[in-house]
């Protein structure tokens, strides 16, 4: 009946690319085989609204049955692609624009529709309160305001969501928002104003100079000195991100303010109330799914797209990082699964309009999709099911370990929080202590680990606060309305677009579908022992040493050796001195490391070109035979073996490999036959002695960048497959700048942005047993006698 | 008193725990009563009473050849080319011998007017001597008045103008010198023999040559073929060195060959490690007293502290013996000398041959002795120091007490890092390595660059510490590295044990449960005459 009932029809959707929308696209695809879709996609930064929707919905698994459909292989896909192509139109647009964003071809496609499917929402429950209000609120309204002015009244669903009602208890009925008792009377106009003028006074806060210094403070302790562009490129994302920070915050504020859990369902129940008043000559259904999870049976049993709401508190419950977790165990968790909530809209399209000729003072009529009041599940029920599902398939630890689920006691939110509060505010203050240590190479790692630990606390709390309030909602959502839609279903549409909660049987639903669904697309361990197979480390180097990498760069300080260029000067600097003098030296050089250390961190450029200074007046023959003496003395004996290995097997694998270092070039020159090339720092020379100063700025910070860049060019090499190996976030520009970077022995932060950011980290040391003199000073000649 | 000779001594229930030297340290081990013997060294020769005069004297009677002064003419090119710092073991006190009969040589180029002199150490492919290595091995005159007009130098075997290959013999081996002694009127090489597979031929014919040269006889076919490489008779090495030998009289300089040989005395027989050349049950109270408290301060040392105190120990050996002039005839004198020392005769084989590694080999003098040296000083050098049979049966187990740490010097040694990192975890048969990896390293630029310009050891040099071992690989049936790094001992292809009982027990599967246990108790040097 359904079928028939759709036949011939054209609809126009929105969402498509969500997790309701790709099911629902599926499903008319698959069972309703007579109609054809244009789909509404926002273009990408890069890509097209049809790319998009080839790239981020049909290659989805949904898919695969409807793929099967057509056989197996080449031609099966080929006809596939046949059929989206016949099907499907994708036209580009936005919602969160006036008019959609249409071209006139797709005004044209919206004004032919027969049914129109808005799905398209920012699900996020801590979305800044201003993107919120323009997709959430306004999206509804602007597609019936964009039909109205097209003069066509197609059939106009909209989806909204349960948690429309608020934060209450009891019984929520398919009704306007504004019908309910409890309903706190609210302007939407006078919201959507004060959203979009909020962003505007923390946009304009933002740019106050002391809010600028404490962003450019920040990014400087994320990345060091890591020379001007890249500091501030950091200052303005975290400007850009404070703004953010405060609209989210601005929008939890407001949304309990006037009694909803948070922005999401704030901004929803504005839109319901919105499209009340502009849907005017469009005929429109509002439905109302609760928390939509796993697919109970259509496309496959299990199917989900996108971690969502449930699954990551799921996994991290699995994981043992969330100890406990608030909620009224007797309360009722109202999931229902997509492909339910598919069946209602299409039925609700099917059934058509209730009134094809609406008044536009009149709100639309609601169709809640919930289970809560026919089919409840009960918290308790729903957390044994999942500890006792775990208990019996655990996840495994990095060792290979099962990993035990905490027992929760249902205690009340504040006192998790509370919790999970002080236990983050611990790590936090440990970890800044960590990195306030000149810590390096594995010592490094360690406190990069703590970030990791202090970022599962951070996200265990915000779980706990945004999802939190869902476990604790004590709200039954009727659906009398829903199931009056049953008596349309004719037999064989029971199967294929039922939609009533009542056939969930949750023991199963939950142990043999969702939950093996969620672990699957987790991609957590599942099996005991130790890994098989390569590790992230070995693909990674794998990948770095390929043969068709183009070349290979190196820092040299802490990369190669462990040495820097105060030691080669008082290695050099000592070497003719005996007794007194030598002494002197020594302690001078020894008082002024400090202050030369400070320097160093806050701009390396100025310190090397300040430090240099001190070459003034040495001899040029002089310092260079005691460069060769000094290969052997502090450069090798301080080197990384593996590393220079590194250089040698890039080298045999045809790879051109490039030093480039502020280091003097007579300190390098004897290295250079372990590269192909060398770029170094130079100092002028005036007869024959240096003059102290360079010839060129050093290549260090966004210059190392530069010279790399240079290089590459000059030698036809794409940097995407270039290699760069550095040790410190002053290297940064550098390893950004090719498509394979590699940490070497990374300093805290390094480490910390190595690791999020998926780059190889290498721990090379020096020669095992070697015993190193505590201060970089040559054997005087002297001593040698 | 007559110094006594060598003996074997079978372990009875009155025999003391016996000596086994361990890296930087030593073991007391009690060795199975009623099967196990101990091989001792003989006691230290005396030494010539005027070694000064000896020398002289032998300058002036040669043996086969003019005396040198008759040699020695105006204008003519003279180079005296001396043995480098591997040997002798430990290094000698001062003056050293080399000193010595080098200040000899240039008094007579001195008498005769000849004044274009030039000192090599022939080094070979081994890492260049530092400064204070070439003063202490010719001494501060010599070196004063030579090194700062490079007139006093390291071997270069890796510098293409400062090579020449002279032909090459009838097997189609290349004989290549250093072309400072190829092209000079006179050759004069100052040899300090330590065991018998120095000097002759292999003085010249190795010291002075190259890779192009030493790839003929430093290979697995070489060393396999000789048994062994101690037993002139019976090593192909030798027998390589010796038809380069024949190349070299007929197309290179002439030369004067000063072979010099020294007692055993590494020790000392007073002071506070003389302990280490008597036989155990003849210690001392003192001795046993300055022996636990040596043993107690070590424990508490770091590796480093432990290392440095050793590498400070200088023997003081004696010259038992100097003779100059025709390679051959010099060289069968030297040899007679000794095997004086050395020889130790030895009735039949054993199923396990144990052994306590020092702390020093040929190639880690002021230096780290890494997992390969370990190795080689094992299972090429003392497993070779045989004359006639191998100490141990063929399929028998040797048993080698080392700490076998995973160290490495960064500057002495690099190619061995990547060999040990790169080779061995690949394969560790000989053959194959040297098929699939050697010519790799041997070319390699930066290990060449190392070699010239720093104080490495050539690139190929860890592939002739396996290549030393190869004999020993393919005769034993397994071998056990006691107190060894376990990382270290496995990567090798060897079994770690934590203790000698274990080591025996973990022998039992090869040798059985009743095996004959033979114990080489050396250093001091001995070698081993089997029948």
């Amino acid at each position: 009946m359904i079928a028939e009932a759709l036949a011939g029809k054209r609809l126009f959707i929105t969402g498509s690319t969500g997790f309701l929308g790709t099911a629902l696209v599926e499903r008319l695809l698959r069972a309703v085989p007579d109609t054809e879709l244009t789909l509404l996609v926002r273009p990408g930064r890069r890509v097209s609204a049809a790319q998009r929707a080839r790239r981020e919905l049909f290659r989805n698994d949904a898919f695969d049955r409807l793929r099967a459909v057509h056989g197996s292989g080449a031609a099966a896909n080929t006809a596939f692609e046949a059929e989206i192509d016949r099907r499907v139109r994708v036209v580009s647009g936005d919602v969160s624009v006036d008019g959609l964003g249409l071209d006139e071809e797709g005004r044209a496609a919206l004004a032919a529709a027969d049914i129109v499917i808005h799905s398209a929402a920012v699900v996020s429950f801590d979305s800044p309160l201003d993107s919120a209000v323009e997709i959430n609120l306004l999206g509804p309204s602007r597609i019936a305001e964009t039909l109205n002015a097209l003069g066509v009244a197609p059939h106009y669903i909209a989806v909204s969501t349960c948690y429309v009602a608020g934060s209450r208890r009891g019984r929520a009925l398919e009704e306007p928002v504004n019908a309910s008792p409890f309903y706190v009377e609210v302007n939407w106009r006078a919201e959507v104003a004060g959203a979009r003028r909020a962003r505007a006074d923390a946009d304009a806060e933002s740019r106050q100079p002391e809010q600028l210094n404490t962003y450019r403070k920040q990014a400087r302790g994320e990345l060091g000195a890591a020379g001007g562009p890249l500091l501030a490129a950091k200052t303005e994302q975290l400007r850009q991100r404070w703004v953010d920070d405060r609209m989210v915050t601005a929008g939890r504020a407001r949304a309990a303010a006037v009694g909803y859990p948070d922005a999401y369902a704030f901004t929803k129940a504005l839109a319901e109330v919105a499209l009340a008043e502009t849907h005017g000559a469009v005929p429109t259904t509002i439905v109302r799914p609760s928390i939509i999870e796993s697919a109970l049976a259509q496309p496959n049993p299990g199917w989900i797209r996108g971690f969502r709401m449930a699954e990551p508190v799921i996994i991290s419950y699995a994981r043992g990082l969330l100890r406990d977790f608030p909620g009224v165990p007797e309360g009722v968790v109202d999931v229902i699964p997509v492909d339910l909530v598919v069946g209602a809209i299409i039925a609700v399209a099917a059934a058509e309009a209730a009134d094809p000729r609406p008044d536009p003072t009149v709100a639309p009529p609601v169709f809640q999709v919930a289970s809560g009041s026919a089919n409840p599940l009960r918290y308790r029920r729903l957390v044994d099911l999942v500890s006792g599902w775990f208990s019996e398939h655990p996840l495994y630890d990095s060792l290979g370990q099962p990993i035990k689920v905490p027992q929760w006691s249902f205690p009340g939110r504040g006192r998790v929080e509370g919790q999970l509060r002080r236990n983050l505010n611990l790590v936090t203050k440990v970890e800044r202590g960590l990195n306030s240590l000149p810590l390096r190479g594995r010592q490094a790692e360690l406190a990069a680990n703590l970030e990791e630990k202090r970022e599962m606390a951070e996200r265990a709390l915000g779980y706990v606060e945004l999802y939190g309030k869902y476990a604790e909602c004590e709200a039954i959502y009727g659906i009398e309305r829903l199931l009056g839609l049953k008596d349309l279903l004719e037999d064989h549409d029971h199967e294929q677009f039922g939609f009533d909660p009542r056939v969930i049987a949750w023991d199963d639903y939950v142990r043999n579908i969702h939950l093996p669904s969620v672990v699957r697309s987790a991609r957590v361990r599942t099996t005991p022992g130790g890994r098989s197979g390569e590790n992230r480390t070995e693909r990674l180097r794998r990948q770095v040493l390929a043969p068709e990498r183009h070349f290979a760069a190196f820092d040299l300080e802490n990369t190669l050796i462990s040495s820097n260029v105060v030691a080669s000067y008082a290695w050099l600097g000592s070497r003719h001195l005996e007794g007194r003098d030598r002494l002197r030296f020594i302690a001078k050089t020894l008082a002024e490391g400090p202050a030369l250390l400070r320097l160093d961190r806050a701009d390396r450029s100025d310190f090397l070109r300040h430090f240099y200074r001190r070459y003034d007046g040495a001899p040029v023959d002089v310092i260079r035979a005691d460069s060769a003496e000094m290969l052997s003395e502090l450069i090798l004996s301080r080197s990384f073996p593996a590393a220079l290995r590194r250089v040698r097997d890039h080298r045999a694998l045809g790879h051109r490999t490039v030093l480039i270092t502020g280091a003097l070039d007579f300190v390098i020159e004897p290295l250079r036959p372990l590269f192909d090339d060398v770029i170094a720092a130079e100092m002028t020379i005036r007869n024959g002695t240096y003059t102290g100063e360079l010839t060129a700025a050093p290549p260090t910070g966004e210059s190392r960048a530069q010279a790399l860049f240079d290089y590459a060019a000059a030698h036809g090499f794409d940097p995407a497959e270039g290699v760069a190996y550095a040790d410190s976030t002053s290297d940064l520009p550098m390893l950004e700048a090719v498509g394979f970077p590699v940490a070497v022995n990374p300093e805290t932060r390094l480490a910390a942005l190595a690791r999020k950011r998926g780059w190889l980290v290498e721990h090379f040391e020096k020669a095992p047993g070697f015993r190193h003199p505590a201060l970089p000073l040559s054997t005087a000649e002297y001593l040698a006698k | 008193m007559a110094p006594r000779p060598g003996f074997v001594l079978e372990v009875d229930g009155s025999t003391p725990p016996i000596l086994f030297h361990h890296g930087e340290g030593f073991r007391l081990e009690k060795l199975p009563v009623g099967r196990s013997r101990v091989i001792y060294p003989a006691e230290p020769l005396p030494g010539l009473k005027d070694p000064d005069s000896a020398i002289r004297h032998a300058l002036e009677h040669p043996y086969d050849s003019e005396p040198l002064s008759a040699l020695l003419f105006p204008g003519m090119k003279l180079t005296i080319a001396f043995d480098d710092i591997s040997l002798p073991l430990p290094p000698m006190r001062r003056p050293d011998i080399r000193q010595r009969v080098i200040e000899a040589v240039l008094d007579a180029a001195a008498a005769a007017g000849v004044d274009d002199v030039e000192i090599i150490a022939a080094l070979a492919l081994h890492r260049r001597m530092t400064e204070a290595e070439l003063r202490h091995a010719v001494g501060d005159r010599v070196y004063d008045a030579f090194a700062p007009a490079a007139k006093l130098y390291n071997h270069d075997a890796e510098d293409p103008e400062g090579m020449v290959i002279l032909g090459t013999t009838p097997q189609g081996e290349d004989v290549q010198m250093n072309r400072r002694a190829a092209e000079s009127d006179l050759l004069v090489y100052v040899n300090i023999n330590l065991v018998s597979m120095d000097g002759g031929w292999k003085s010249t014919a190795t010291g002075l040559s190259g890779y192009t040269g030493l790839r003929h006889h430093h290979n697995v076919k070489t060393m396999q073929a000789s048994r062994s490489f101690m037993d002139q008779h019976r090593s192909e090495l030798h027998s390589s060195n010796w038809r380069m030998g024949k190349v070299i009289q007929q197309s290179g300089p002439k030369i004067f060959q000063i072979e010099t040989t020294v007692n055993n005395n590494s020790f000392g027989t007073s002071g506070q490690l003389s302990m280490l050349q008597k036989r155990e049950w003849e210690w001392s109270g003192k001795d046993r007293a300055t022996f636990v408290g040596m043993q107690a301060g070590l424990k508490h040392m770091p590796a480093s502290a432990r290392r440095k105190i050793f590498s400070s120990w200088q023997a003081p050996y004696e010259m038992t013996s100097i003779q100059a002039g025709d390679v051959e005839s010099v060289h069968k004198v030297t040899t007679e000398h000794v095997y004086r020392q050395h020889l130790v005769p030895v009735q039949g084989q054993t199923d396990i041959l144990t052994m306590g590694l020092p702390y020093i080999c040929p190639y880690n003098v002021n230096s780290i002795m890494n997992p390969i040296l370990v190795m080689c000083l094992g299972l090429g050098y003392f497993f070779n120091l045989y004359r006639g049979r191998p100490l141990v049966r063929e399929g028998g187990v040797l048993i080698m007490s080392h700490p076998t740490p995973w160290e490495f010097h960064p500057v002495h040694h690099p190619s061995y890092i990547d060999f040990f990192e790169q080779v061995l975890p690949d394969t560790t048969d000989p053959l194959v390595i040297e098929q699939r990896y050697e010519k790799s390293f041997a070319e390699d630029e930066w290990y060449r660059h190392l070699y010239r310009t720093s104080y490495a050891y050539h690139g190929v040099h860890p592939f002739y510490m396996w290549y030393w071992a190869s004999h020993a690989m393919a005769h034993l049936g397994r071998v056990i590295i006691v107190g060894g790094d376990q990382r270290a001992v496995r990567r090798m292809g060897f079994m770690p044990a934590s203790t000698f009982a274990d080591a025996l027990e973990m022998a039992s599967d090869v040798v059985g449960r009743h095996p004959s246990i033979t114990h080489y108790h050396n250093p001091p040097v001995l070698m081993a005459d089997v029948t």
